[in-house]
């Protein structure tokens, strides 16, 4: 064939466009038989006292360098159930990172309370441990001593740490490489170290803060396949915060929205997809769609304090953009 | 193999103009001695023990000084970085008293200790903890918040939590500071010799000018120059490769 009729061929090609919607997916409807697939409710009620992670009315409110009071978090109230996976989610600079350092106890709240099986919080404890986003892990230990180091500062038994130690390594399938330093691991393997390390403190509460946001696609698919394993195997109780709407149905019994500055309980969906679910099912992704249209004002509200130039920003949500999934 | 060749040319060409202007007798040997009249002076020195001796008392001090700097230096730079009335106070003074030559504190010294080995103790002391505590605080605020976090996440306080966390994580971050604490400790301590006759390199430097011994007196200033030199390209060039190793930071070429 010569170039000519190549050239021909790809002029050719626009007859096709525009791409013929799939039937699956119609633009403009929740799902196939119009019903949406999330329903905004609260939770089962049940009190702070009685839940495993019960947050009642939690304010903060910190001085901004020109002296002025601004609120993060606004009285936010969440009960999460033992062995629950609660996923929150909201744009950025709603305060939803802030909230897991409350919660572990790494920085006090303003008002309200923060129960751990009805015991108030005040301290950090390994009872509730955080999972950074990256660069959590100890830099100058290797990997075993990484996970090694919250059983050490409870005084266990070196040969139980060890034992302990390679069962976590195991777990999270990197036996291999208890002899290596972090900065020779890729980034997936570095957040799977930095689950064995909270998991062999055996918490009772994971606390993880957008801990695969810095990860290749290919990698977090893998790690929400290990996370939920692991958290079916454990019977942890889990809140994740991430901005990712989809990873949130993917892995939250869950999710709970929060809007922008001040964070507040917008609303919370429970998700009772099948498991396991998979980022590209199309109901993740509807149920997805409409998380986003919910979010939407939030999100724009979001970029137009970031952009500061007073043009407004204005995200489409799924249903304008034809979003879909 | 060329940096070797480099070197050769290098210190061969430098002896070669020694040599040259020691033996041309342009000022008198007792001035400007030949290479070998220092080989020997070396050679006698070591042979009869007291430039061992020296080395031995002098390589004490400095150890004793420069430790007890780096043990209080990290307390008052985790302090000032730590507190911010310190810091906003005590900083300030630090580093105005760092340009205060160490040896200023030598008549201090005296009269607080009298003629002895703690007032040379005290100038090390002096000449090294600013430096040792200013690299402190420095690392302290540039080590990255996260890790104590995570440590007192996972379970350490108080002394563990600086033990285990908070002085490794910020190693790399004030191993220059120790470094430059080192070199003035050594620097404070051959001056505070050579003020006080008491054994020590400093001394037997001094002992070379009375004796109008120019040999010896260039014997002792390169075995200053080489234990100096050889602390410094071992014990932290080492210190500093290890750390890049495990942290997997790029040496700095």
């Amino acid at each position: 064939m010569s170039t000519q009729d190549m050239s021909a061929n790809i002029k050719n090609l626009p007859s096709q466009f525009p791409i013929p919607v799939d039937p699956r997916f119609p633009p403009h409807t929740g799902s196939r038989d119009g019903k949406p697939v999330l329903v905004d409710r609260p939770a089962p009620s049940i009190s702070p006292q009685t839940a495993k992670v019960g947050l009642s009315e939690i304010c903060l409110s910190y001085r901004t360098q020109n002296g002025e009071r601004l609120l993060a978090l606004d009285h936010i109230n969440l009960q999460v159930r033992a062995g629950e996976f609660v996923c929150i989610v909201g744009p950025s600079g709603c305060g939803k990172s802030t909230l897991l350092h409350l919660i572990a106890g790494l920085q006090p709240q303003t008002s309200g309370r923060i129960l751990i099986d009805g015991n108030a919080v005040e301290d950090p404890g390994t009872d509730r441990i955080l999972i950074f986003q990256e660069h959590g892990l100890f830099p100058w230990l290797t990997v075993g001593q990484n996970v090694e180091f919250g059983m050490k500062m409870k005084g266990i038994p070196k040969a139980e740490r060890q034992e302990n130690t390679r069962y976590y390594l195991r777990l999270v399938h990197l036996a291999k490489f208890e002899k290596s330093y972090i900065h020779q691991l890729s980034g997936g393997m570095r957040q799977r170290v930095a689950i064995a390390r909270a998991l062999a403190t055996e918490p009772d509460v994971l606390l993880m803060d957008e801990p695969f946001a810095a990860l290749d696609a290919q990698t977090r698919d893998l790690l929400h396949d290990e996370l939920e394993r692991i958290w079916k195997e454990t019977g942890r109780t889990i809140i994740f915060v991430t901005h990712n709407v989809r990873e949130a149905i993917r892995l939250g019994d869950r999710v709970v929205l929060l809007t922008f500055r001040p964070g507040r309980v917008k609303s919370e969906f429970p998700v009772e997809l099948p498991r396991p679910r998979h980022l590209e099912d199309p109901n993740v992704a509807r149920a997805a769609r409409e998380i986003l249209d919910e979010l939407r004002d939030e999100i724009n509200q979001s970029l137009a304090t970031e952009y500061n130039d007073g043009v407004k920003p204005h995200v489409k949500t799924g249903v304008e953009a034809g979003f879909q999934g | 193999m060329k940096r070797a060749a480099r070197y050769i040319i290098f210190y061969s060409a430098l002896f070669g103009l020694w040599t040259l202007l020691a033996e041309l007798k342009i000022w008198p040997p007792y001035l400007f001695p030949t290479p070998w009249g220092v080989g020997e002076a070396l050679y006698t020195g070591f042979q009869d023990h007291s430039y061992w001796i020296a080395i031995r008392v002098s390589m004490q001090r400095v150890l004793i000084g420069y430790g007890i700097s780096v043990v209080l230096g990290m307390i008052l730079g985790l302090g000032v970085a730590g507190n911010k009335f310190l810091e906003e106070t005590m900083g300030g003074l630090l580093v105005s008293l760092q340009s205060l030559p160490s040896i200023c504190w030598w008549p201090l010294a005296l009269l607080w200790f009298g003629l002895n080995q703690n007032a040379i103790l005290f100038v090390v002391i002096m000449g090294s903890l600013l430096s040792v505590t200013l690299a402190m605080e420095d690392g302290r605020k540039q080590m990255p918040k996260i890790f104590g976090q995570a440590g007192r996440n996972l379970g350490a306080k108080g002394f563990k939590l600086f033990w285990y966390v908070l002085l490794p994580a910020s190693l790399p971050f004030i191993v220059s500071g120790l470094k430059q604490g080192w070199a003035f400790a050594w620097r404070s301590l051959i001056t505070a010799e050579m003020l006080y006759l008491s054994l020590g390199l400093g001394q037997v430097l001094m002992m070379g000018r009375d004796l109008n011994d120019m040999s010896a007196v260039i014997a002792v200033m390169i075995l200053i120059i080489a234990i100096g030199y050889v602390v410094d390209g071992v014990v932290f060039k080492g210190m500093e490769r290890h750390l890049q190793n495990k942290w997997g930071l790029t040496p700095a070429t």
